[in-house]
This record gives structure tokens, C-alpha cells and sequence, in this order.
């Protein structure tokens, strides 16, 4: 409760606290445990993969993982329709869906936050327009631009990347305006501007850092809406071309062999549920501990 | 009042202009369509022929002009790969997806209402907070999850469900339930917060002390109030959140809706299908928005009496 009040006194320090160990329950500490331990496996990816992902061995196709009769030493969760280790395409999987989620969720954020900025200090006809935009935004399920913006320009690796940096702006234009113009209403503004700061400079130097807590918020809650999108699109086909392997792909070629080798299957559904959860229960946790009005109660 | 509903009808106004543009743009942006969709085995003559029929030789500007006219007068022109009216074609699977939905929404509000109201009066015992954890969890889980995993389970394990198209009544069962994983999750917890605002009410306090039975109490005094917060929120999220939920799920089940005909003609690149299709399902989504943003106008006295 205190770290909060001090930093709406002290503007210009780092205002976000970040939360220690002791403060979590045991729920949020395994999401931190299964987020950390899914962010080295990305990271680490070509260190800890027992195979190449997109080695193919007709001899050894659609084996069933460990356990299981027929199983081949070596993938440990089975292999896929074309002799593939699933668990290296986990892997890379994995690591091509974080990396595609942080893009996009960096660059909405940028967007979003600059719009809102600029509504927030600007005020007026800028502000409107932007609003309007934001307003439309909400009004029009994201789904039908994706599909529109994938079927016009190509399912590719880029195509892929603008999508999902689109995904999400008007969520941060939002609370950026919002909280810059509560900001702007605060003494230690009023202050800055009498001793003749420039607008740019009370932007950047006085209002931004005020407003990384809800931000830093939103990008999480947002980033496990990013992994849901970009799973569902490619899971339809619509994403990341084959052979590369991204977590919704895998799920949505290993549909073809569910009645005979759920494991194609399984096993990317699973990774995905991990990382969801763990973001999904992290974001919260984040919300919970920003949110005054929720922690007074 | 008038000057909310007039408000109102703007905003829906310029959202649909904004989403007219912004298909035509995607689609012409993209260079020609004669040459994606025909490809190299057309001769010069019929090449030049197709693009003046269709139009594509004009500046963009008036192309502009000419689609917002077709736009408003109901001419979408044939699909590229069936030869047909696109309108006749998004039409046909306009029923089976209304009724998929009509059937998640119906049994998302059955689910979601009670165990909202279950998670408000007991938000302090293990029911509350198990249900609370099942619907957040829930709204992680990503539709196409749960719908692989019905097929695998009910589908090809116990073989007691169909998995494909819209047959019989046992045909809804899992596109129903998969749809409405993320809006059951979602709906559940406006309706526990809804609730908890009303529960604390002095009128609720008073109702009891009038020796109500606790049912009445909650359900007439409680949920009555609550409903009208619940209602306009339900009915700003549904819309879109049934939409992109549809979509997917019609795909896996081939559920022969728009859902199945939109990513179809986005995988396909039949311009004008989905550009009528985005167009309907955008449209649908935006009016029914703007419906319940007058309707809760109306159902609140303070903005219904308001001076305008």
C-alpha cells in the first residue's frame, strides 16, 4: 500500500513495484515457475531440442510417446504424420509463438500508447478523431480483420507480425489517455509547465513514467489474448506456412490423425494451456497489485 | 434522450462507413485480383476484358465511388469460384449460424447467470472461489481447444457424438459447448459482479427484514436490479465475442454457417465472399451493439428523463 503512495508524490522515480516472492499465493507462484521455465525452453531452444523440428524419417512416422507400445527411443512424445519429433516442434513451436506474441503485443502497445498520448496532451479534434477510431475499433470483432488483412496479403512470418500488432492498440490507447489526463491535472504537472517545460519534455519526462504500472498490466492481460489469436489463426491455416511449426499449427494439422494419433494433438494443446494459464493467472496477480482501489478493500 | 439515441446512431453510422472503407482498401490494395484468381492460363484479350467488366481500370477514387454505390443499392457481384451471387451465398449460412449461436447463447446465459449468482453469495466460502477459478481459467482456454478435445473425447473415443455438419439435434452438442467455453467464463463473472454490487444494497437488507424467503430476496430484489447492468453488458459482448468464437468453431465442426464460409474464402482468396461476408457479420455486430446501447438508454430513467 505505501510503495503506491509514494510514487504518485515522487513522480520520475520507477513507479512500478515489482512484486516479490513472498507477496504471491501458491497459485501465482507455479504460474511464475511455469512461465520462467516456458521462457527459458524458448529461449534455449536449439540448446534443449533433442531433434531438428522439421527432420523428417518416413520409417518412424506416427508413433505414440513414451509408455505406449511401439514407442521409438528418443521422441519422447511421439512423432507426427511425416516421422517429426513432437517435442522439438514443441519446442521451436513454442518459441516461434512467444516470439510472434511479444512482437505483436510490443507494437500495439507502441500504437496504442502513442495515439493515446498524443489524445491525452493534445485534446481537441485530435483527441476526438482518435477516440472515433478507437470507439470503431472496439465496435468490430478483431477476428474479421484478421481474416480480411491474412486472405489480402498472404499468410507469412511479417503478415503474421502486423496482424497481431494490431491486435490490441485501442486497449492502450484507452488507458494511456485515460491516465494522462488525470495525470495532467496533477500539481507536480502544473509545477513543470510554471517552470516552463516544454510540452515534449513534461510527455516524456513527467507523464510516461506514470504511466508504466497500467501498462505493464494491460500488456500481460493482453498477451495471452495475442497467443489465443495467433494459435487460432494458425490452427485454421491461416498463419504461419508449414513446415515451420508454431504451437496452433501443429494442433490444427495433427487434427487430420486425431482418431489414430491424438498425441500430434495433445501435446501442443497442452504447451498452449500452460502458457495461457500462466499468463492469464500472472496478469491478474499484476492487476491486483496495481489496482489501489482493489488492494484497500 | 433523443440527443443519446441520435448519438448513438452516429457512431454506429461512422463505424459502418469506417468498416465499408476499410474492406474496400484491403482488397484493392493488394494488386489485381483478375491475376491472382486466374492466374497465367488466360489469354491477353480476355485478361483486358474481365478487368473492364469488373471495373479495375478506373481510378481508385471513383472504383471507390462505384462500390459505395453497389454497397447501398445490395450489389456484391459473384464469387469468384462458385459463379454466384455472393449475397445468395453468405444467405444460405446465415440460418445455420444464427441457429448455432441462438443455441451457445442460451445455454451460456443458463450456465453462466446461476453460477454467477452462486460466486456473489458465496464469494467468501470454497463454491465462490472454485467457480470464480473455473471461469477465469476458462477465458485462457482457447475454442478450438476445447473443440479438438470433444471430438476426441465424444467423437472418436466414446463415438457417442457426430463431428461434422448440423444433422440433428445431437449435431449441436459440442459446437455449442465449444463456443461457449470463453462466453460461459466470460458471462459468469459480469454476472458475480453485477450481483455483489446489488447484494450490498440497502433494499436488500430491507426485503430480508420484511422475512422474505433468501430466494425471493435474491432472485426478485437482487437479480431483478442486477439485471438491467447485466443485460447491456451481456449484449455488448456477446455479439463480438460469439462472432470470433463462431468462426472457429464452425471451421472444425463444418458447420455449413458464415464462420466455415469466411475462413473458407479467406484460405481460398474469393474476394467477394468475404468481403460481403466481413461486411454482414461486421454489420450485424455493429447494429446490434448500437440496439442495446439505445435499449439500456431506455431502460435507465436517468438517461430516458434526461432534458433533449
Amino acid at each position: 500500500m505505501t510503495d503506491l503512495t509514494q510514487t504518485s508524490s515522487s513522480p520520475g522515480s520507477a513507479p512500478f513495484h515489482i512484486p516479490v516472492w513472498s507477496d504471491a499465493n501458491w497459485i501465482v507462484r507455479i504460474a511464475l515457475l511455469v512461465g520462467l521455465v516456458l521462457i527459458f525452453v524458448a529461449l534455449a531452444a536449439p540448446l534443449i531440442a533433442p531433434f531438428d523440428p522439421n527432420a523428417q524419417s518416413l520409417i518412424s512416422r506416427l508413433r505414440p510417446p513414451v509408455g505406449f507400445e511401439r514407442y521409438k527411443d528418443g521422441f519422447l512424445f511421439g512423432t507426427d504424420e511425416l516421422g517429426r519429433d513432437i517435442l522439438s516442434r514443441c519446442i521451436y513451436g513454442l518459441r516461434l509463438t512467444f516470439a510472434l506474441a511479444l512482437a505483436g503485443s510490443v507494437i500495439g502497445l507502441l500504437i496504442g500508447g502513442t495515439l493515446g498520448l498524443l489524445a491525452g496532451i493534445a485534446g481537441g479534434v485530435v483527441e476526438d478523431f482518435v477516440m472515433a477510431m478507437v470507439d470503431t475499433q472496439i465496435a468490430i470483432p478483431f477476428t474479421l480483420i484478421a481474416l480480411l488483412i491474412l486472405a489480402v496479403m498472404g499468410s507469412s512470418l511479417d503478415v503474421m507480425v502486423l496482424v497481431l500488432g494490431v491486435y490490441g492498440w485501442e486497449q492502450y490507447a484507452r488507458i494511456v489517455r485515460a491516465e494522462v489526463k488525470k495525470l495532467t491535472q496533477m500539481p507536480f504537472v502544473e509545477a513543470a509547465q510554471a517552470a516552463g517545460a516544454t510540452p515534449l519534455r513534461i510527455a516524456f519526462h513527467h507523464i510516461l513514467p506514470n504511466v508504466v504500472s497500467p501498462i505493464v498490466v494491460q500488456f500481460t492481460l493482453n498477451f495471452s489474448n495475442i497467443v489465443i489469436l495467433e494459435s487460432t489463426l494458425s490452427f485454421l491455416g491461416l498463419g504461419v506456412q508449414p513446415p515451420t511449426a508454431t504451437l496452433g499449427s501443429m494442433v490444427g494439422i495433427g487434427r487430420d490423425y486425431l482418431p489414430t494419433a491424438p498425441w500430434i494433438v495433445l501435446a501442443p494443446a497442452a504447451v498452449i494451456l500452460l502458457l495461457t494459464f500462466a499468463v492469464q493467472i500472472l496478469g491478474d496477480w499484476l492487476r491486483d497489485k496495481a489496482d489501489v482501489r482493489l488492494r484497500s478493500r | 434522450m433523443l440527443i443519446y439515441v441520435l448519438r448513438a446512431l452516429v457512431k454506429m453510422a461512422v463505424t459502418l462507413l469506417v468498416i465499408v472503407t476499410l474492406v474496400f482498401f484491403a482488397t484493392r490494395l493488394s494488386g489485381n485480383p483478375v491475376d491472382f484468381v486466374l492466374g497465367d492460363g488466360i489469354s491477353r484479350e480476355d485478361r483486358e476484358l474481365l478487368i473492364a467488366y469488373y471495373g479495375l481500370d478506373a481510378t481508385i477514387g471513383s472504383q471507390y465511388w462505384r462500390y459505395l454505390v453497389s454497397v447501398f443499392s445490395g450489389e456484391f457481384g459473384l464469387s469468384f469460384l462458385e459463379r454466384r451471387p455472393v449475397s445468395q451465398i453468405v444467405f444460405e449460412r446465415a440460418w445455420p449460424s444464427l441457429k448455432l449461436l441462438l443455441s451457445a447463447i442460451s445455454f451460456t446465459l443458463i450456465v453462466s447467470v446461476p453460477l454467477g449468482i452462486l460466486a456473489a453469495i458465496y464469494r467468501t466460502s470454497i463454491i465462490g472461489s472454485v467457480v470464480m477459478v473455473i471461469a477465469f481459467l476458462g477465458y485462457a482456454v482457447p475454442a478450438f481447444i476445447i473443440g479438438i478435445l470433444l471430438v476426441l473425447i465424444f467423437g472418436y473415443t466414446l463415438n457417442w457424438l457426430p463431428v461434422i455438419g448440423d444433422g440433428s439435434a445431437l449435431h449441436f452438442i459440442m459446437p455449442t459447448l465449444a463456443i461457449s467455453g470463453m462466453l460461459v467464463a466470460a458471462i459468469t463473472r459480469f454476472t458475480r459482479n453485477a450481483m455483489l454490487d446489488v447484494l450490498s444494497q440497502d433494499y436488500m437488507r430491507t426485503a430480508r427484514a420484511k422475512g422474505l424467503p433468501e430466494w425471493v430476496v435474491i432472485l426478485k430484489h437482487g437479480l431483478r436490479n442486477a439485471s438491467i447492468t447485466l443485460l447491456s453488458v451481456i449484449g455488448l459482448q456477446i455479439a463480438g465475442l460469439a462472432a470470433s468464437g463462431s468462426v472457429v468453431v464452425e471451421a472444425i465442426f463444418a458447420w455449413p454457417g458464415i464462420g466455415d464460409l469466411l475462413v473458407r474464402s479467406a484460405i481460398l482468396r474469393d474476394y467477394p465472399v468475404l468481403q460481403f461476408a466481413v461486411l454482414s457479420v461486421a454489420i450485424v455486430v455493429i447494429v446490434i451493439n448500437a440496439a442495446v446501447d439505445i435499449a439500456y438508454a431506455y431502460a435507465d430513467p436517468r438517461i430516458r428523463l434526461a432534458k433533449g
